[in-house]
């Protein structure tokens, strides 16, 4: 059996940055595997703008963004298996793979990174009526046609859901020259960035259409029209509003599932807030020495918060290896009124590191408060003008702050939307 | 002329609404902080985008990804599209080397975003 100091499950942007972690904090046997040929992961097929804003101050494509951690993680020589598809892990942090080039191989691990990611909420999870014949694709499976491999799926099309992977695909199937009808969203607001609304959908003259979903789908081999309908405030479709788009193309963009199979073997425990592991403020989850961090923690909406968490996971990692990180006493951190999908759910009573709490909120609050309390005590209060689901909420306690946490029962983080 | 926009700089999406007459933008409304004022002028007077598409390589059938290395003038976006749609990069092609010299005359390079050895 080969043996690795710390073994990284995915070489998308987490498991770059999760490398880079490691190796910078002193770690010098560090092996990446991915099940694809090239590092990267879904970044590659992310060739529209934005990324890096927040870590570069530039505004960097998708393959740009990836190709500064690649870089880094050759001159620092750690080395990457891909083309590799890990089977399981076990408690014990045996990790199995299989590969073309090197067959079955089982890999002890003093201390494993889950950075694998999510995957796009398929059609079968929604229960939308009508033909289930070809022509209905997530959104992300079309731009990875479209943007790696030179393929359009379709010349018609109609997105629903207005998360910013559909606002993106909007914009980039009318760039290749389909007609966009439009982009169907069952909530009243759309989760994706206003950027990308006005820019995805406004420039171009695509309706978007809040408050409506699709109610069926015609065509039997293909995809020939889509019905929409308007829903009312139980989000049920209200008769009499359909309105049909012929089509040959319907893009699902309607919410990303943290990838946990392999976690589950290797008996994490899961938290439902996230669908991701549960977590203490190092990243460690409930089996000692597996970390998880990126998007198979939680979903985030910038990939720079992805690699900053999977930086400090790489770090933590390797003090697991050195003994320096034990599993101290913790204390669970509650979720109040308005917040969902926190992370950390755990903190140590005496953390050694500042704890970052992010999470998001479970509606558009306006003239809102974020409050961070230990019992009675307050260690963090942030007015906020406007908060929604689609913006991920970072808080960061320093240490000095967290010397309240050795008395206190619990600490909780909530919103306060003042009267106005 | 009337202008009605949303502005983009955070999730308020304020509507703000303006008069412009070519040359200066006056009767600005709907906006909450400094930031939505500023948007609401440029994207009146100038409005710019970056242009990030995909161009042909020789020899495969897999596309190159390409961006504009600055914003461009919104108004010459379909014209820089059609000038990167029929334009075919040779390999090899390294991250950040030129394919278009000054697309259609708005200052900006085309310049590849991926590597293509």
């Amino acid at each position: 059996m080969d043996r690795v100091d710390i073994l990284i499950i995915g070489g998308g942007p987490a498991g770059l940055a999760a490398a880079i972690g490691a190796y910078e904090a002193g770690a010098r046997d560090i092996l990446v595997l991915d099940r694809e040929q090239e590092l990267g992961g879904i970044l590659k097929q992310c060739i529209h703008n934005g990324f890096g804003l927040h870590t570069f101050q530039e505004e960097l494509t998708g393959p740009e963004y990836a190709h500064r951690f690649i870089k880094k993680v050759r001159a620092y020589g750690i080395p990457c298996q891909g083309e590799t598809m890990v089977l399981s892990i076990s408690p014990k942090k045996v990790v199995t793979c299989v590969s073309h080039d090197h067959g079955l191989q089982h890999i002890q691990a003093k201390a494993v990174l889950l950075c694998m990611g999510c995957r796009e909420r398929p059609r079968g999870s929604l229960a939308t009526p009508g033909e289930r014949c070809p022509g209905v694709y997530t959104a992300g499976t079309a731009q990875r046609f479209t943007n790696l491999e030179g393929l359009m799926p379709g010349k018609e099309v109609v997105i629903l859901g207005s998360g910013d992977i559909g606002l993106i695909m909007a914009r980039r199937m009318t760039l290749l020259g389909a007609k966009v009808h439009a982009c169907v969203e069952l909530m009243p607001y759309s989760s994706g960035l206003k950027r990308n609304i006005v820019q995805c959908l406004d420039d171009y003259g695509i309706p978007l259409l809040l408050s409506h979903t699709v109610v069926d789908i015609q065509g039997r081999d293909h995809v020939t029209g889509v019905t929409v309908a308007k829903v009312d405030t139980n989000l049920q479709p209200i008769p009499g509003t359909e309105q049909t788009f012929p089509c040959d193309t319907l893009l699902l963009s309607v919410g990303l599932i943290p990838e946990n199979e392999l976690s589950k073997m290797a008996g994490v425990t899961l938290y439902p807030g996230t669908s991701g592991a549960l977590v203490d403020e190092t990243l460690m989850t409930s089996v000692p020495g597996i970390f998880a961090c990126g998007n198979v923690l939680h979903v985030h909406d910038l990939v720079d918060f992805v690699s900053e968490e999977a930086e400090t996971a790489g770090k933590n990692a390797w003090a697991y290896v050195q003994g320096e990180l034990t599993q101290a006493e913790r204390i669970i951190v509650e979720t109040g009124f308005g917040v969902g999908a926190l992370v950390p759910q755990l903190v140590s009573r005496e953390p050694l590191q500042p704890v970052r709490l992010m999470f998001r909120p479970r509606n558009v609050y306006r003239n809102a408060r974020i409050i961070v309390e230990a019992g009675e005590q307050r260690l963090y209060e942030k007015k906020a003008m406007i908060l929604a689901p689609g913006e991920m909420v970072n808080v960061v306690l320093p240490v000095e702050k967290l010397s309240a946490l050795k008395n206190a029962e619990s600490l909780t983080v909530r919103i306060e939307v003042s009267q106005a | 002329m009337k202008y009605e926009l949303t502005c983009i700089n955070c999730p308020m999406g304020c509507r703000i609404t303006a008069d412009y007459d070519g040359k200066e933008v006056t009767n600005i409304e709907g906006y909450t902080c400094r930031r939505g004022l500023l948007y609401a002028q440029s994207e009146i007077t100038d409005p710019t985008r970056m242009l990030t598409a995909l161009m042909a390589l020789e020899g495969t059938h897999v596309p190159l990804p390409v961006k504009t290395d600055r914003p461009i003038r919104k108004a010459l976006l379909p014209k820089a599209l059609e000038q990167i749609k029929s334009t075919r990069a040779k390999r090899p092609v390294r991250l950040g080397a030129v394919v278009i010299e000054n697309v259609c005359n708005s200052g900006a390079n085309v310049i590849a975003t991926a590597e293509r050895l």
